[in-house]
């Protein structure tokens, strides 16, 4: 989720947000004090203090900001265990061991007593960049890899001044290594017996880091922390919170985005055993909805397909695919705002020219975790337990429906089974939902916390989908494949605009929807910019704007390379010339590693290649394809990445093979979300097709090393699977691949 | 009331016979290993065994579970059983895991195909994938699957 260019305004925005917020309440956003020193009388845990509270108890260190406070982020126990607060979503990506690994680093700290925790909307948590919670953008490790060293060398510093005083030396005669303080002589203090002593001292603002050649967490291949919890069924995720007296409330919505219900026949519902109650709740866009609350999912479920709705869908919007197509063609053809705006003469003299049409679907991000969210209500408090990738977004979106200040809401942030950008939404649309069915359960007597829970098929129809989006484009090139004159129109939904971000719309043009046009490609091109506006909501879908852009690009760079009888891998390199290094080497790793050009492939099998740079990422891609009874099939990649210094080489392994298979997810027959008559064709996973184990090739990640700091690797490695894999396809049929999913019709 | 034999022990349970197991373990029992994925036996999150077959706890009543034995994720990993031992230590040890959200329903379905095999027979590639094909895992971790259910069947030689 969100474009790459967003931490470079986004403060900007968010502070905007929370200015008028402010103004509306007159309140000031907390910094709240809940993280109180724990081991303040002695107890067993050891916590280094927050020091931004109002108490003014804590010694010193007043000049840091909360999110520099090792009290938020490091508790050792007298058992030496470090337990290290995460600052974001953590969601599969892999930062509840990315984070405490460099928070270790720098602290020394023995790995194996190493844990890690998740957060919560404190100040602390939020991301030092952005200045806001959010876990977005591939940015967790690269905003955070700065903060969470010192805080890691913040804690050594107090842990060594503790041993210091203990044995009355020089602080400078003192080492620390794995876990314990080292004195002249071979004396030992652990980091557990010293935690007690070390909370109470100031906390250095200026700390020096380590060389990095001289790390010995940060870069090693590290199993995760939460491999064995996630692995035997212990890892609770937001689905699982259970609270005492917890209801369960499962909400009818409407067929079509808007269509507004005219009555309810609640009496099959109410009779179904389990059933408290049947509450009119309103929906996000305006629309409303029926929850039915109940003591558990399936009885609240049970009740809600029990509901007899009547729905008016005679004066709202009812989107259909197909005649959408028509009118986004019609659209292309129309002048309208330039991203680029390259002078076009030489396209009537061009010696070659090309033209071509794309067209990729709606998308639904269908983490395998439905949504959910819990909602505890008191008259002057609400405590929310939510596996959010918004937690700022979302206090404000809450104490807004609720009638509250930022500061009176709690969010919990629970470790989600996926997301995607489907967590992180600007509406805070299934946060607010459960808001507003906690309020109704409230006003009708349920003082319970109430868990509000999507079905697959809630989640599926639900809306906030990657856009639909056509692109057409017409090239003009010379024999030698340069490009004289590149004609490109663009049309889709934007996804930031009427949002809180939508600030960041410029010109009319949306930059989520630009992203990955041109760069790095040293092309005249012209860029026309169309956005209807359509009823159905959209959504950041994992590597946003590149989703399609690089399957644009990078088939259209094959095509040109292909009229003009030259490889693929050589036209570009010949591009990127001396400008884009990290392109050059990242498709150089994959092209050495796979023995493309070399190695003789089996009968039927063809090569692809793509390289595409999102969230400051390379990643390129060497497949080998095949088509069998009409289908394309993915046999092999080999996948070049340069994400700079890599923190833990085990999880980039993991993130560039899974967003490949979600980039796969978008090639594969089935991979589409479409609308007929308004009504969102698909339902479960046996309509809307994801791959399976049987789908995944042999996969091999090479990661170019690097010692600048780390980028981050969430998204970067799904976008230029789809383009290699349909040059693949394009070698084997001679048919340019012009639609995802693969049309080999 | 219905009498469930869960993990070697009899619960009773105040639902509607109908219910399906999932909801049964999970809302009333609260016992939250085994997940809920797409409520129609789609994604495999749900699965548990059923006098030792995978089934899809989603979709299967409790009125078809009584006189039979349910094992479910907490009992398979907790070290009783050598199969689901192995099966947990090597997912830990490949590192599978992303989100983690899928992987109860990942590990009971693997840990049911390993004990399907004859003694001593390893299974090929394909019939690791045909195994493990109602397996849905949103975060791609098929590759590190693949690995873990092989390295798993090679030490339970």
């Amino acid at each position: 989720m969100f474009n790459t260019t967003y931490s470079d305004e986004s403060p900007r925005v968010l502070q905007h947000m929370l200015e008028r917020e402010r103004a509306g309440t007159g309140a000031a956003l907390p910094r709240r004090s809940f993280l109180k020193v724990i081991g303040a009388g002695g107890l067993a845990l050891g916590a280094f203090p927050h020091l931004t509270t109002a108490q003014g108890s804590a010694p010193a260190g007043g000049g840091l900001k909360p999110t520099e406070q090792p009290s938020a982020f490091v508790q050792i126990a007298t058992n030496g265990e470090v337990t290290v607060t995460i600052n974001r979503l953590e969601f599969g990506q892999g930062v509840e061991t990315g984070l405490p690994m460099i928070l270790a680093e720098e602290l020394d700290a023995d790995w194996s007593l190493v844990r890690s925790r998740n957060g919560s909307n404190d100040a602390a948590y939020q991301d030092p960049r952005f200045g806001m919670h959010i876990t977005g953008g591939s940015s967790s490790i690269r905003n955070s890899y700065s903060q969470y060293r010192e805080l890691g060398a913040r804690a050594r510093a107090m842990l060594l001044a503790a041993a210091a005083t203990r044995w009355n030396v020089d602080v400078a005669s003192l080492r620390t290594q794995a876990g314990t303080v080292i004195g002249a002589g071979g004396r030992k203090a652990s980091y557990g017996e010293l935690a007690e002593a070390a909370m109470a001292l100031p906390v250095p603002e200026k700390v020096t880091l380590k060389d990095p050649k001289d790390f010995r967490i940060i870069g090693r291949a590290t199993t995760r922390i939460d491999a064995k919890a996630k692995s035997c069924g212990q890892q609770g995720f937001g689905i699982d919170v259970r609270l005492p007296g917890q209801l369960t409330a499962v909400v009818a919505r409407p067929p079509v985005f808007g269509a507004k219900l005219t009555s309810v026949d609640d009496a099959a519902a109410r009779a179904v055993k389990g059933v408290k109650a049947v509450l009119r709740v309103p929906l996000d866009g305006g629309a409303e909805g029926v929850a039915v609350v109940a003591d558990g999912y399936w009885q609240a479920k049970t009740g809600r397909d029990a509901l007899k709705l009547a729905w008016d869908l005679s004066s709202v919007e009812k989107v259909d695919s197909d005649k959408q197509l028509i009118q986004y063609r019609e659209l292309a053809a129309r002048p309208g705002p330039r991203f680029l705006d390259a002078d076009m003469a030489p396209l009537a003299t061009a010696p070659r020219t090309l033209e071509a049409e794309f067209v990729v679907p709606y998308l639904a991000h269908a983490p395998m975790e439905p949504l959910n969210c819990t909602v505890k209500l008191s008259a002057d408090r609400v405590e929310l337990w939510v596996g959010t990738q918004f937690p700022g977004g979302d206090t404000v979106a809450i104490a807004r429906v609720l009638g509250l200040k930022p500061e009176q809401v709690r969010i919990n942030v629970q470790t989600a089974g996926g997301g995607f950008g489907r967590r992180g939404v600007p509406s805070s649309d299934f946060v607010v939902l459960a808001c507003e069915v906690g309020k109704a359960a409230r006003a009708a007597g349920f003082d319970v916390p109430v868990r509000t829970l999507w079905s697959r098929e809630d989640d599926m129809k639900g809306g906030y989908y990657r856009p639909m989006h056509l692109h057409r484009a017409r090239i003009g090139f010379d024999d030698k494949g340069k490009v004289l004159a590149w004609d490109h129109a663009l049309v889709g939904q934007s996804i930031l605009t009427g949002t809180v971000f939508g600030g960041r719309v410029k010109n009319a043009i949306d930059p989520t929807a630009t992203e990955g046009m041109g760069a790095p490609y040293p092309f005249p091109m012209r860029l026309t910019v169309h956005h209807p506006k359509l009823n159905v909501p959209v959504l950041w879908w994992r590597s946003v704007g590149s989703t399609h852009t690089a399957f644009v690009m990078e088939t259209l760079i094959d095509d040109i390379a292909r009229a003009t009888m030259q490889d693929p891998v050589t036209y570009r390199m010949q591009l990127f010339g001396d400008q884009s290094p990290r392109h050059r080497a990242a498709l150089q790793l994959a092209v050495d590693r796979s023995g493309y050009g070399k190695a003789q492939l089996p009968p039927g099998r063809a090569w692809g290649v793509a390289v595409h740079e999102s969230f400051a990422s390379v990643v390129a891609y060497v497949v080998e394809a095949s088509v069998s009874e009409g289908r394309p099939v993915l046999h092999r990649v080999t996948a070049g990445v340069h994400c700079n210094l890599v923190v833990n080489p085990r999880s980039v392994e993991a993130q560039v093979q899974g967003a490949a298979v979600m980039g796969l997810s978008m090639c594969l027959p089935g991979g589409a979300i479409t609308l007929k008559d308004g009504v969102v064709q698909q339902s479960n996973f046996g309509d809307f097709v994801v791959p399976r184990i049987t789908d995944m090739p042999e996969f091999a990640v090479h990661i170019v090393p690097s010692a600048e700091p780390p980028t981050g690797m969430g998204e970067p490695g799904l976008p230029a699977l789809a383009p290699a894999f349909a040059n693949a396809i394009a070698q084997l049929t001679g048919k340019p691949v012009r639609q995802m999913p693969f049309n080999l019709s | 009331m219905s009498t469930l034999n869960i993990n070697g022990r009899n619960q009773t349970v105040d639902v509607d016979p109908g219910t399906p197991i999932l909801w049964a373990l999970r809302d009333t029992l609260g016992m939250t290993g085994t997940k809920f994925g797409c409520g129609a036996a789609l994604c495999g999150a749900c699965t548990v065994h059923l006098d030792g077959q995978a089934i899809r706890s989603c979709v299967t009543p409790i009125s078809a579970a009584e006189g039979k034995k349910i094992t479910t994720i907490e009992a398979a990993t907790d070290g009783s059983d050598p199969v689901g031992a192995a099966v947990h230590a090597a997912w830990v040890k490949h590192d599978v895991a992303q989100c983690g959200y899928c992987q109860s329903g990942q590990i009971m379905s693997a840990t049911a195909f390993l004990k399907s095999l004859p003694k001593g027979k390893q299974p090929t590639a394909a019939e690791v994938d045909s195994a493990m094909a109602g397996n849905i895992c949103r975060c791609g971790t098929y590759a590190r699957i693949r690995a873990a259910v092989a390295d798993a069947a090679r030490s339970l030689v």
